[in-house]
């Protein structure tokens, strides 16, 4: 793991090390060559690990208090609200902490998708990305059905009900995953439980995504291999803990500020009355970061084809690192790329726009021109893009490019006679 | 492993494997099975309405297995409108005295086919029911006309004990 041999300086530290290697681990950690030029788009990854022992910190104590019955779950929520010291602090932080950590994982993925982070050799790192981004998914959604809310109700309904959409046993499996034959109590327990379950398995599937990660060693805005260590790099302590640290703080501001001054501006009024099986809210809209691809779901007229295309739209981007066939990792060397890859943010954030909107009229049909858009992106604008693309000829080392100094010979030859 | 001889070896290897899954199977079983919907759910399986306070055009909403069940007496004119529809017209073809016995009773359940929410009563392009959740169309009949559901609302199992009560399930 380590480039180098570690040997403790204490006798009973070296005892212990002998025996586990931890200090092996952590000296690892400590020197890990980490590129020079990481800007604070790569200070993301450290904010979501702060993002996940938050959830898992404050989910622990919220499950003290919490019910996980039909019958008094919605009271025990208001009751932790109201009755338990620093219940409402606790609360705010876990549900703003919800979408602060999708906030942070959407930054993290596109970080990826702009400097080619997923391509060889760092496709296993991102695949584990994708499935702790899916199991994030489902913690989010479940744990949004524990209060037991009209809007818990209705959304569990809803998305419980996208497997009724398998042919033959779509409605078995439904019936199964309900314990019943609706969403009742027994839903809400089994939720409960896995929900508390999930974040565990994200913790396990971080592990394995920085161990990944630490083969090959970190990508960086140029894009290009580097020598570790060398002088392109620097250790990881002190230069990156302090960048990130400093980076945390920021976003930490921007936490507190929705937790303190508007805490229920991301959630639905709709969820403070109690679940009513007999009556459906107006309008049944997912949680903010869910949008774009509930807006992809309604774009469809038919119901398997539109789960299908939902479902589609999340594991395309596991393939992402064959699809993209350009051999340059960073846009900064793809003009082309470049300008496609804003088109595609501004494919998300209307796909995200619209299916907060009802879906009929004008936003069905931007709706489905931006699904139409986003799944051409990864089908045929990326395979097609490796292949046509001129590239920007690619710096020899970081120093080089920090330096502005010349990318290649050929051009470095080229300036000198211009200069001369 | 030069020789492809299957010998006594593979055969007690095949016969473990298949044993060891066939154990396997037995103990995920009951993990999976618990989830299923248990004895006191299914005890529940059926509901006594009392529908001799409904008036012509007036819908009541009751609960059966925790779902909402319509009971609909339906006029005169919403009868005549279901009955007149053409085959040819209708995403899930079925005749409205198939789902209506007694034409002026329209018993079925209040969930949208497409994902499951309450549709409201009385709107929609057709004068039946409307899903406001994505936007499907019910007739006079609870067929569905427009919008992303595949199929008609279900017409659940039902029998008249007497001109004034209804025994669903």
């Amino acid at each position: 793991m380590s480039d180098h041999e570690y040997t403790p300086k204490s006798k009973f530290g070296k005892w212990f090390n002998d025996r586990l290697p931890l200090l092996s681990l952590a000296s690892h950690l400590t020197d890990y060559p980490t590129p020079k030029n990481l800007n604070y788009w790569w200070t993301f990854g450290g904010i979501l690990t702060f993002c996940l022992i938050t959830q898992i910190v404050t989910g622990l104590t919220l499950a003290m208090h919490y019910i996980a019955h039909a019958d008094m779950a919605f009271e025990s929520v208001e009751h932790i609200m109201r009755d338990v010291n620093y219940g409402w602090l606790i609360r705010y932080i876990h549900s703003n902490g919800a979408s602060m950590f999708f906030l942070a994982v959407y930054i993290h993925i596109f970080r990826s998708l702009f400097y080619g982070s997923y391509k060889s050799p760092r496709e296993i790192i991102w695949i584990i990305g994708i499935i702790i981004y899916l199991l994030m998914m489902a913690a989010a959604f479940m744990g949004y059905v524990l209060p037991w809310g009209q809007m818990s109700f209705w959304g569990a309904t809803v998305i419980t009900n996208l497997f009724s959409a398998i042919p033959l046993v779509g409605e078995g499996i439904v019936t199964w995953l309900w314990g019943g034959y609706s969403v009742d109590n027994p839903t809400l327990t089994r939720f409960f439980t896995l929900h508390y379950l999930i974040p565990f398995l994200i913790l396990g599937l971080v592990v394995l995504h920085i161990w990944a990660l630490h083969v090959p060693g970190n990508n960086n805005p140029v894009g290009i291999d580097i020598k570790k260590p060398s002088k392109d790099t620097v250790p990881f302590h002190p230069y990156i803990v302090i960048k990130d640290g400093f980076a945390l703080l920021m976003f930490m501001i921007v936490f507190a500020f929705f937790i303190f001054y508007t805490p229920n501006i991301l959630g639905h009024a709709d969820n403070y009355i109690e679940a009513d099986p007999l009556v459906t809210p107006a309008h049944i809209v997912p949680e903010w970061y869910l949008l774009p691809f509930y807006a992809i779901l309604r774009s469809v007229p038919d119901k398997l084809l539109g789960v299908v295309a939902m479902l589609s739209a999340i594991l395309i981007l596991a393939a992402l690192p064959w699809l993209d066939t350009s051999k340059i990792r960073s846009a900064v060397f793809r003009p082309l790329y470049k300008q496609f890859y804003w088109i595609l943010v501004a494919d998300v954030l209307i796909l995200g726009y619209v299916g907060a909107m009802p879906a009929e009229g004008l936003y069905l049909l931007i709706a489905r021109i931006a699904t139409a858009y986003y799944f051409l992106h990864f089908l045929v604008v990326l395979p097609v893009l490796g292949l046509k693309e001129k590239t920007l000829p690619v710096p020899l080392s970081i120093t080089e490019s920090v330096l502005g100094g010349s990318t290649n010979l050929a051009v470095a030859k080229n300036k000198e006679s211009l200069n001369n | 492993m030069s020789e492809k001889k299957t010998n006594r070896r593979d055969f007690l290897f095949t016969a473990t494997y298949a044993v060891g899954a066939v154990g396997i199977g037995a103990a995920v079983w009951p993990m999976i099975d618990q989830m299923n919907p248990d004895a006191s759910v299914k005890a529940l399986a059926s509901t006594e309405v009392d529908v001799s306070s409904l008036n012509p055009g007036k819908t009541i909403t009751v609960l059966w297995r925790g779902k909402p069940v319509f009971i609909r007496r339906r006029t005169q004119e919403e009868i005549a409108e279901a009955k007149s529809v053409k085959m040819e017209e209708l995403k899930d073809p079925e005749k409205d005295e198939d789902r209506a016995k007694n034409p002026e009773w329209l018993v079925m359940l209040g969930v949208c086919t497409h994902l499951g929410c309450v549709p409201l009563n009385d709107k929609g392009d057709y004068n039946g029911w409307f899903c406001p959740c994505h936007g499907s169309h019910y007739d006079t009949s609870g067929r569905i006309r427009k919008g992303p559901a595949p199929t008609n609302m279900e017409v659940p199992k039902y029998e008249f004990l007497n001109s004034n009560t209804i025994k669903i399930g």
